[in-house]
C-alpha cells in the first residue's frame, strides 16, 4: 500500500544569511511538534547544517552558507518534511513532586474562580509534553495545560523568580530552572533540578519527553 | 601549556570567548562566544592561531597584563589606546613581548569591545565544547567568571601558524566600524508590521538604550506596531530584531535566549554583527534592508580579508 501523501506545507523564511526558519504550522499541536522534532533530527545529519532547533511547530536551521544556498536548503527541507513522519516514540516520563504553595496561588484561584485544591487537581491531572527546551538553560515549554487553568501572563513580570518555581501561563506550564526574570504565575515549587551544568546534555528535559506533576506536602 | 601573562588589573569586564557552543542550543544554553567575531578571528590569525582559539574580550576598558615569558599578542576591535610599557602599541598587528613587558590600555577612544589574542591560544575551562564564559551557569573560560587580578593566562599549545611579529590587517580590510547603519534582511514576521512601522524599521534612527549587554540591546526610537496573534515559541539567532508588545525592538546578541515568541522583523547581516558588537548605550544606529545575496557578498568580503592573514 502506498504511503499516504503528506499535506504538510512548509514555509521557509530567512533568519539572516546563515539561518532559516522552517514553519510547519501555527497551532499548538502535538503532531506538528513531533514532525518538527523529527525534521530537526534529520536536518542535523546534513554536513551543511550546523544546528537545527525544533520549536513548537517549526525548525530553526543554522547552516554554513559556504556549503549550501538558502534556496537549496529550503528545497531540501520541503522534501524532508513531505516524507511520512516516523512513528512518534513516547519520550521519557519525568515524575516531578511539587509543593503547591506558590506566591500566585491565591490570585490565580481568585481570577479563575477555583479553589487551590481544584487548581492542584487540574494541574496534576495531565501527562504534559515537553514541546521544546529553550529560552533559558533547561527551561521546558510544557503543555497543553487544561483549559480551566488558562490565563494570560502577569501584567508586570517579576524581576527575579526563584529556581524551581512551577508556573502557568496561557495553555502552558513550566519550571524555572534558574533564578531569572519571569512573567508566569507561580503556583508551586519543586526540588528537582532541571539545569544540570555538568551533564551533557546539561538539562533534564528533552523535546518530546513527558512530564507528570505530583502534589506533596510542604 | 605555558604561563604567558599575569593579570595585574582585570579591567571592567574581561572574559574568555571563542566562537561559542552552537551544539548546546537544544538544551537552551546560549551559544555565547565573541560578540565581534571579525575582531576575534583577526586577533587569532595575527597571533598565528586558529580562528576559533579563545581570546580575551575586554569591555569598555582593558586589563593590565605582564608577560611572564616572551610571547606574541594581537589586539583588535575597539580602540582603548593599547600600550606596551607605556608606549602606544599598534592594533590589528602581531606584537612581540619580552618577559616583563607590560600591556595596558590608556583609555577608550571608540567602540565597546577589544580582543587580545596570545600565540598558542588561551587555555581555559571547556564547557559543552567551548571555552566561552557563561556567567549564568558559571562555566567555561576562566572558571566561569570574568578575569580577576592575579589570574594567569596560559597558552594552550604551540602556535598553529607562523608567529611572525609585525603582521598587520590594514584599515581597508577591517569592517567600517564608524558606520552605524546595519544591513539587515527582512525577518519571518516582517508582515506583522503595518506599512508605517515597516518604513520606520528600515528608515528611522534608533538608539541603544541603557538596557544593553551580551544578551541583547533594547533599542529606543519609533514604536513599531505589530499585529496578529501571539506566536508559538521558536528557535532564535543572534542578530534577530524582535519586537515585543511595547513596540521597542530588541537586537539579540551572542548570549541571547535560545527561543522566544516575539515577532522577528529583521535579522542583521552576519557581516554587520561586528559593528553591532561595538555599539554602546546612547549610540545611534539604523537598519538598511539588504537581500540574502547582498548580505553574503558582505560576508565574503570579510572572509577574504581574514583569509589574507593566512597566507
Amino acid at each position: 500500500m502506498p504511503a499516504p501523501r503528506s499535506t504538510t506545507r512548509v514555509r521557509t523564511y530567512a533568519l539572516g544569511d546563515a539561518a532559516l526558519l522552517a514553519e510547519l504550522g501555527t497551532r499548538l499541536d502535538t503532531a506538528l511538534n513531533t514532525r518538527a522534532i523529527a525534521l530537526a533530527a534529520a536536518l542535523k545529519k546534513r554536513r551543511d547544517v550546523r544546528q537545527a532547533i525544533a520549536g513548537y511547530a517549526s525548525v530553526t536551521v543554522h547552516f554554513d552558507p559556504d556549503l549550501v544556498t538558502h534556496d537549496a536548503l529550503a528545497a531540501a527541507i520541503k522534501r524532508l518534511a513531505s516524507k511520512r513522519p516516523p512513528m512518534a516514540e513516547p519520550g521519557r516520563l519525568h515524575r516531578i513532586p511539587v509543593v503547591y504553595d506558590g506566591p500566585d496561588m491565591e490570585a490565580v484561584a481568585a481570577v479563575l474562580g477555583l479553589d487551590a485544591a481544584k487548581i492542584v487537581e487540574l494541574h496534576t491531572r495531565p501527562i504534559y509534553r515537553v514541546f521544546l527546551v529553550g529560552f533559558v538553560p533547561g527551561w521546558g515549554y510544557l503543555g497543553p495545560l487544561p483549559e480551566e487553568l488558562e490565563l494570560p501572563r502577569r501584567q508586570v513580570p517579576r524581576t527575579k523568580v526563584p529556581a524551581g518555581s512551577v508556573a502557568i501561563a496561557g495553555r502552558q506550564t513550566g519550571i524555572y530552572p534558574l533564578a531569572t526574570p519571569g512573567g508566569w504565575h507561580l503556583i508551586g515549587r519543586t526540588s528537582v533540578k532541571l539545569f544540570l551544568p555538568d551533564s551533557d546534555p546539561p538539562c533534564l528535559f528533552r523535546a518530546g519527553d513527558r512530564v507528570k506533576f505530583f502534589a506533596i506536602p510542604g | 601549556m605555558s604561563e604567558v601573562l599575569r593579570v595585574e588589573k582585570p579591567g571592567l569586564f574581561t572574559t574568555l570567548q571563542d566562537l561559542g557552543r552552537l551544539s548546546a542550543m537544544s538544551a537552551g544554553v546560549p551559544t555565547g562566544g565573541a560578540m565581534d567575531r571579525f575582531a576575534h578571528r583577526a586577533a587569532n590569525l595575527l597571533a598565528g592561531n586558529d580562528e576559533g582559539a579563545a581570546t580575551l574580550e575586554c569591555t569598555l576598558n582593558g586589563p593590565t597584563l605582564v608577560a611572564l615569558r616572551a610571547c606574541l599578542v594581537a589586539i583588535t576591535g575597539a580602540d582603548f589606546d593599547p600600550q606596551v610599557n607605556g608606549e602606544a602599541a599598534p592594533m590589528w598587528t602581531g606584537v612581540f613581548l619580552s618577559e616583563g613587558d607590560q600591556v595596558g590600555f590608556a583609555g577608550r577612544r571608540w567602540g565597546a569591545r577589544a580582543y587580545v589574542a596570545v600565540a598558542g591560544g588561551i587555555a581555559g575551562n571547556r564547557w559543552l565544547g567551548s571555552l566561552s564564559t557563561n556567567l549564568l551557569a558559571e562555566r567555561g573560560g576562566m572558571h566561569g567568571r570574568p578575569l580577576a587580578a592575579g589570574d594567569v593566562i596560559i597558552a594552550s599549545g604551540v602556535p598553529a601558524g607562523p608567529t611572525i611579529a609585525g603582521r598587520q590587517l590594514g584599515p581597508d580590510d577591517r569592517p567600517s566600524y564608524a558606520v552605524h547603519t546595519l544591513p539587515a534582511i527582512a525577518g519571518p514576521h516582517v508582515r506583522s508590521l503595518d506599512s508605517k512601522s515597516r518604513k520606520a524599521l528600515f528608515g528611522s534612527g534608533f538608539r541603544v538604550s541603557r538596557d544593553a549587554d551580551r544578551m541583547g540591546y533594547r533599542l529606543e526610537g519609533p514604536t513599531l506596531d505589530v499585529t496578529g496573534d501571539e506566536l508559538l515559541s521558536f528557535g532564535l539567532v543572534a542578530g534577530a530584531v524582535q519586537v515585543p508588545r511595547s513596540g521597542q525592538p530588541i537586537l539579540l546578541m551572542a548570549d541571547h535566549g535560545t527561543a522566544g515568541g516575539y515577532p522577528v522583523v529583521a535579522t542583521v547581516a552576519s557581516a554587520a554583527m561586528p559593528l553591532a558588537a561595538q555599539l554602546l548605550p546612547g549610540d545611534e544606529l539604523s537598519f538598511s534592508e539588504v537581500s540574502v545575496e547582498g548580505a553574503l557578498r558582505l560576508r565574503a568580503t570579510q572572509r577574504a580579508a581574514l583569509d589574507s592573514l593566512k597566507s
